[in-house]
C-alpha cells in the first residue's frame, strides 16, 4: 500500500466515525432526507473545492475562487434582471468568463514566475470589485427556469431529496475525479506538485498545465456560483466570503497535501461531506453555538496537518531501514 | 563515430568554463569523464542536454549536427541523463514515472493496466521484478537509479550520460547499478560515465577523457592508464613555470608552535587527526574531491563542531565550536564555493570587506564610514584589487578580483590563522601565481595557512608542509624537501591502487 493513500482512508475513516457518533446520538440522522440536504447544502463549496483540489494537486493555490463565485451571482442576477437573455445563455457567458479568468491568472503565475498566492489574492480583489461594480444591493432572481431548477430533485426512497444541485456537485466530483486520476494532464499535475524542476525536466509542458489548472479552477468556480444562485435564489456581491478558505480546508481534510503533489479527488468530497456533518450535528443539537463548527474544523485540520507531517516521517525511516 | 564534439567553447562572466574541448564516443563504449570540481565535467554535459547554450564549436551525433536546446529535446535527439540526484518524481508510481508522457490511452484516458504491464516489461530488461504499482520513493535509491536509467533509455536510446550516479549509493547498489550499465553497452548503447570515484572508473569504463580548467587534458584507454598518471592528469603539473618556490625548504620545526590539534575528530565526517601548525606556516591539504579536505577545515572552523579531541594554543585550550567562537579565536576561513558561500554578490567591494569586521563589532557599533572607505581603499591597494572604485559591485569583478576581496575581509580581522578552501579555483593563471605570492608575503608577517587544494603544483609552491587526506583519513605528512608533486601524488594514490585493480 502507498502511504501516499493513507490520508484518504484517514479521512474516509473519519467521517464513518463521526457518522456513527452522530447517529448514536441521533438516529435520524441516518436518513435519507438528512444525506439529500448535506449534499444539497454542500453543493456549491463541493463544486468549488474539486478545483480547488487540482490547483492544490499542482502545489498552487486559488485564492479568488470565493470572489468569483459572488461575482457570478451578481452577473447572473443582473443578466437576468436587465435583458431576455435565457439563463441556460446566461450560463454560457459567465463559465467562458470565469474559466477565462482563471486562464488568465495562471497565464500571470507562469509567464511571471509569480506566487499563485499573489496573483490569485489579486484576482480575488478583482472579482469582488467587478461584482460591486456590478451591483451592491442583493439581487433577486425571478424566472420560471429558475424555479425550476431548483424545484428539480428526485425522491430518493425514504423522502429524501436528492436535488439537480446535489446531483451536480456529485458529477462535477466524477468529472474531476477522472481527469484527476485517469488524465495526462492530470499526471502532469501531479508531477508539478512534486517538482517542477523535475517535471520540466520529464517534458512536462509547464505553461500549457499551469495556464489549464486554473483555468479549470476558473470554471469551477463559475459553475459553483451558478449553483449557487440557484440555492439562494439571488445575487449579492456580499456573498461567499472566505468560501475560498473553506474549500482550502476541505481540500486538506480530504487528505490532499497542502504542498501538492499527492491526494485524491474523492478525498475532498469527503471533506467537503465531513465539513457539512458537522454543521448538521450542531443543528440537530440546537443549543450549540454555530461557531463550534469552527472550531471543530480548525481541530479537524490541524490534525490532518499533523497526520501528514507523521506519515512523511514515518515513510522516510522506513524508507532508510529498508535501504541500509 | 557515435558522438563527436569539436573545439567546444562556453564561458560564463569570470571564467571560461569550457575551452576548445575535443571529445569523441565510440559505439558501444564506456567513456570515463574526469576533473576535478569546476574542471568543466558538467558544464560539458549541461551543453550536451540543452540546459546550456554553446557559445562555440560544433556537437554532432550520428554524422549530424545537433543543437539541443532543451533537455526534452536533447531526449528527442537520442541523449538522455541520469544524475546524481534522481530526477524522477517520488510522489508518482513506478509505472508512472517509466511511462510519464507515453501512457498508453483508450478513450482519452490513461488504461492503467496497460501503462503498469509495459512498465513492468520495461523493468524485466534490467532483471527488476518489482510492484510498479507503488510509489517510487518507497524504493531504495539503487532501483530508483535505476528506474531512472530504463526510462532514459528508453526515451533516447543512443547516447546515455550518467552524471555521478553513485554518489549516494553504498557497494552493493553500485555493483547493482554497474552491471545493468554493462548490459547497456552490450546492448549497443553508448555511455558518458561522469564520476570522481577512481575505483568505478577503472572498473568499468573503456576509456577516460580528463578535463581540467576547461580544457581537455587528455583521451585514453583506461587499460593503458594506471592511478598515478590518472591523478597526474586530473591534478595538474603546469604550475611549476608560473611561480617560483616559494615555501622554505626548512623544517616546520624551526618555526614557534602556534597551534596543536590533537585527536581532532568527527564521527561520520573526518577520522581524529593529529595536526601542528607554526607561526607563519603554510600548511596544504591534499587529497582527491570527497577525500575529506573540505571537511577538515569545516571541523577546525567550527561549521561542524568537532567529537572529540582538542585545539590549543600556547595559552591552553581553545573552543571552536562554531565559526564566531573561531573567529574569536583569531581564524579566518574563505570557502570553497566563492559564489554562494563566499561573497554578497550585490554589495559593493567596500561591503564585502568590512563584513566580518563589521559582524565581529555587532551592529550596535556600526564602523564609520571613512574607515570603511579607509579600509577597502587600503586592501584594493595592497593586493591590487583591479575595480574603478570601491563601490563598485563585487559581482561585476573578475575571479580573481572576488577572490582578493575575499581575502581582504579576511585580513582585516587580522587574523592569527586563516584556512583558505580551493583559493584559486577558477581563476586565470596570472592571477593565480599573484594570490600564491600574496599568501607568502603574509606568512612572512607572521600569519599561518592552511591551504586546500586539488592542485598539486599549488600546493608544492607555496606549503612548507603537506598533509595528505584519503578517504576522510590524513594518511601521510610531507615537508620539507619530501614537499614534490611526484611524493604528493604517491601519497594519494598508494594503497588504492590495489583495490582499483580489483
Amino acid at each position: 500500500m502507498n502511504t501516499r493513500a493513507l490520508p484518504l482512508y484517514a479521512t474516509i475513516v473519519i467521517f464513518l466515525l463521526a457518522y456513527l457518533l452522530c447517529w448514536l446520538q441521533f438516529p435520524n440522522i441516518l436518513s435519507t432526507r438528512v444525506i439529500g440536504n448535506l449534499l444539497t447544502d454542500n453543493a456549491y463549496p463541493g463544486i468549488v473545492a474539486v478545483g480547488m483540489t487540482l490547483v492544490i494537486l499542482s502545489g498552487g493555490i486559488d485564492l479568488s475562487v470565493g470572489s468569483v463565485i459572488a461575482f457570478s451571482g451578481v452577473f447572473i442576477a443582473v443578466l437576468l434582471r436587465d435583458t431576455s437573455l435565457h439563463p441556460l445563455i446566461v450560463f454560457a457567458l459567465l463559465l467562458a468568463l470565469t474559466t477565462a479568468f482563471g486562464a488568465a491568472m495562471g497565464f500571470l503565475i507562469y509567464r511571471l514566475a509569480m506566487p499563485a498566492f499573489i496573483v490569485t489574492l489579486a484576482g480575488m480583489f478583482l472579482a469582488r470589485g467587478a461584482a460591486y461594480m456590478l451591483s451592491i444591493e442583493s439581487v433577486p432572481i425571478q424566472h420560471p427556469f429558475y424555479e425550476a431548477l431548483k424545484d428539480a430533485y428526485w425522491l430518493m426512497p425514504g423522502k429524501g431529496r436528492l436535488t439537480l444541485i446535489g446531483i451536480a456537485m456529485l458529477l462535477t466530483v466524477l468529472g474531476g475525479t477522472i481527469i484527476a486520476h485517469g488524465t495526462r494532464f492530470g499526471a502532469s499535475v501531479y508531477a508539478l506538485g512534486g517538482g517542477e524542476a523535475t517535471a520540466r525536466l520529464m517534458g512536462v509542458r509547464q505553461g500549457r498545465t499551469t495556464v489549464l489548472i486554473y483555468a479549470f479552477s476558473g470554471f469551477m468556480a463559475g459553475l459553483s456560483g451558478i449553483v449557487f444562485s440557484i440555492y439562494t435564489g439571488s445575487g449579492y456581491s456580499l456573498a461567499t466570503v472566505g468560501t475560498e478558505l473553506t474549500a482550502i480546508a476541505a481540500v486538506v481534510i480530504g487528505g490532499t497535501l497542502l504542498t501538492g503533489g499527492a491526494g485524491y479527488m474523492f478525498g475532498t468530497l469527503i471533506g467537503v461531506l465531513t465539513m457539512g456533518l458537522i454543521q448538521t450535528y450542531i443543528v440537530f443539537d440546537g443549543t450549540l453555538s454555530s461557531w463550534w463548527t469552527k472550531i471543530v474544523i480548525g481541530t479537524l485540520l490541524l490534525g490532518f496537518i499533523l497526520l501528514q507531517k507523521g506519515l512523511l516521517k514515518l515513510s522516510q525511516s522506513r524508507l532508510n531501514r529498508g535501504g541500509a | 563515430m557515435l558522438l563527436s564534439i569539436r573545439s567546444l567553447t562556453k564561458s560564463f562572466p569570470g571564467t571560461v568554463a569550457l575551452d576548445q574541448v575535443d571529445f569523441d564516443l565510440q559505439a558501444g563504449e564506456i567513456h570515463a569523464l574526469l576533473g576535478e570540481n569546476g574542471a568543466g565535467k558538467s558544464t560539458l554535459i549541461k551543453c550536451l542536454t540543452g540546459a546550456y547554450r554553446r557559445d562555440g564549436g560544433t556537437i554532432s551525433l550520428d554524422g549530424a549536427e545537433v543543437d539541443p536546446r532543451s533537455t526534452v529535446e536533447a531526449q528527442d535527439l537520442g541523449i538522455g541523463t541520469v544524475y546524481q540526484e534522481v530526477n524522477l518524481l517520488p510522489n508518482l508510481t513506478v509505472a508512472q514515472n517509466l511511462m510519464f508522457g507515453r501512457e498508453p490511452r483508450r478513450m482519452g484516458l490513461i488504461n492503467s493496466r496497460a501503462m503498469r504491464d509495459e512498465a513492468r516489461g520495461m523493468l524485466h530488461q534490467y532483471g527488476l521484478d518489482i510492484d510498479v504499482g507503488r510509489d517510487l520513493g518507497s524504493y531504495p535509491v539503487a532501483i530508483q537509479q535505476i528506474i531512472a536509467i530504463a526510462r532514459a533509455v528508453s526515451l533516447s536510446g543512443k547516447v546515455l550520460i550518467l552524471d555521478e550516479p553513485t554518489a549516494s549509493l553504498d557497494a552493493a547498489e553500485v555493483r547493482m547499478v554497474f552491471d545493468v550499465v554493462r548490459g547497456l553497452r552490450d546492448r549497443g548503447l553508448d555511455i558518458i560515465f561522469v564520476s570522481h570515484f577512481l575505483d568505478q572508473v577503472f572498473d568499468l569504463t573503456d576509456r577516460v577523457t580528463v578535463l581540467r580548467n576547461g580544457r581537455k587534458v587528455v583521451t585514453e584507454s583506461t587499460a593503458a592508464l594506471n592511478r598515478v598518471s590518472l591523478i597526474e592528469h586530473m591534478l595538474g603539473r603546469e604550475l611549476e613555470d608560473q611561480v617560483d618556490e616559494l615555501s622554505s625548504d626548512a623544517p616546520h620545526s624551526a618555526l614557534p608552535e602556534l597551534l596543536r590539534f590533537t585527536n581532532f575528530g568527527r564521527r561520520g565526517v573526518i577520522e581524529p587527526f593529529d595536526m601542528v601548525v607554526g607561526r607563519g606556516e603554510v600548511v596544504g591539504l591534499a587529497g582527491l574531491l570527497g577525500s575529506g579536505r573540505t571537511e577538515s577545515a569545516e571541523l577546525i572552523f567550527g561549521l561542524r563542531p568537532a567529537q572529540t579531541g582538542t585545539a590549543s594554543d600556547a595559552n591552553g585550550e581553545l573552543d571552536l565550536k562554531s565559526p564566531p567562537a573561531a573567529i574569536a579565536a583569531g581564524f579566518g576561513f574563505a570557502p570553497e564555493d566563492r559564489k554562494t558561500d563566499g561573497i554578497v554578490a550585490d554589495l559593493s567591494i567596500r561591503e564585502n570587506i568590512i563584513l566580518a569586521l563589521q559582524a565581529r563589532r555587532g551592529w550596535a557599533r556600526p564602523l564609520p564610514r571613512s574607515e570603511q572607505n579607509r579600509l577597502a581603499d587600503d586592501y584594493i591597494d595592497k593586493l591590487d584589487i583591479r575595480t574603478s572604485g570601491r563601490e563598485k559591485a563585487i559581482g561585476d569583478l573578475s575571479g580573481g578580483n572576488q577572490q582578493k576581496v575575499v581575502l581582504a575581509r579576511w585580513l582585516a580581522m587580522n587574523p592569527r590563522f586563516l584556512i583558505l578552501d580551493e583559493p584559486t579555483r577558477g581563476i586565470d593563471v596570472g592571477a593565480h601565481a599573484e594570490i600564491l605570492r600574496l599568501i607568502h608575503r603574509l606568512t612572512e608577517q607572521g600569519m599561518s595557512v592552511l591551504i586546500i587544494s586539488s592542485e598539486i603544483d599549488e600546493l608544492v609552491a607555496v606549503a612548507d608542509r603537506v598533509m595528505v587526506l584519503r578517504d576522510r583519513r590524513f594518511v601521510a605528512e610531507l615537508e620539507g624537501p619530501l614537499v614534490t608533486g611526484d611524493e604528493i601524488m604517491r601519497a594519494i594514490a598508494s594503497d588504492d591502487g590495489n583495490r582499483g585493480a580489483a
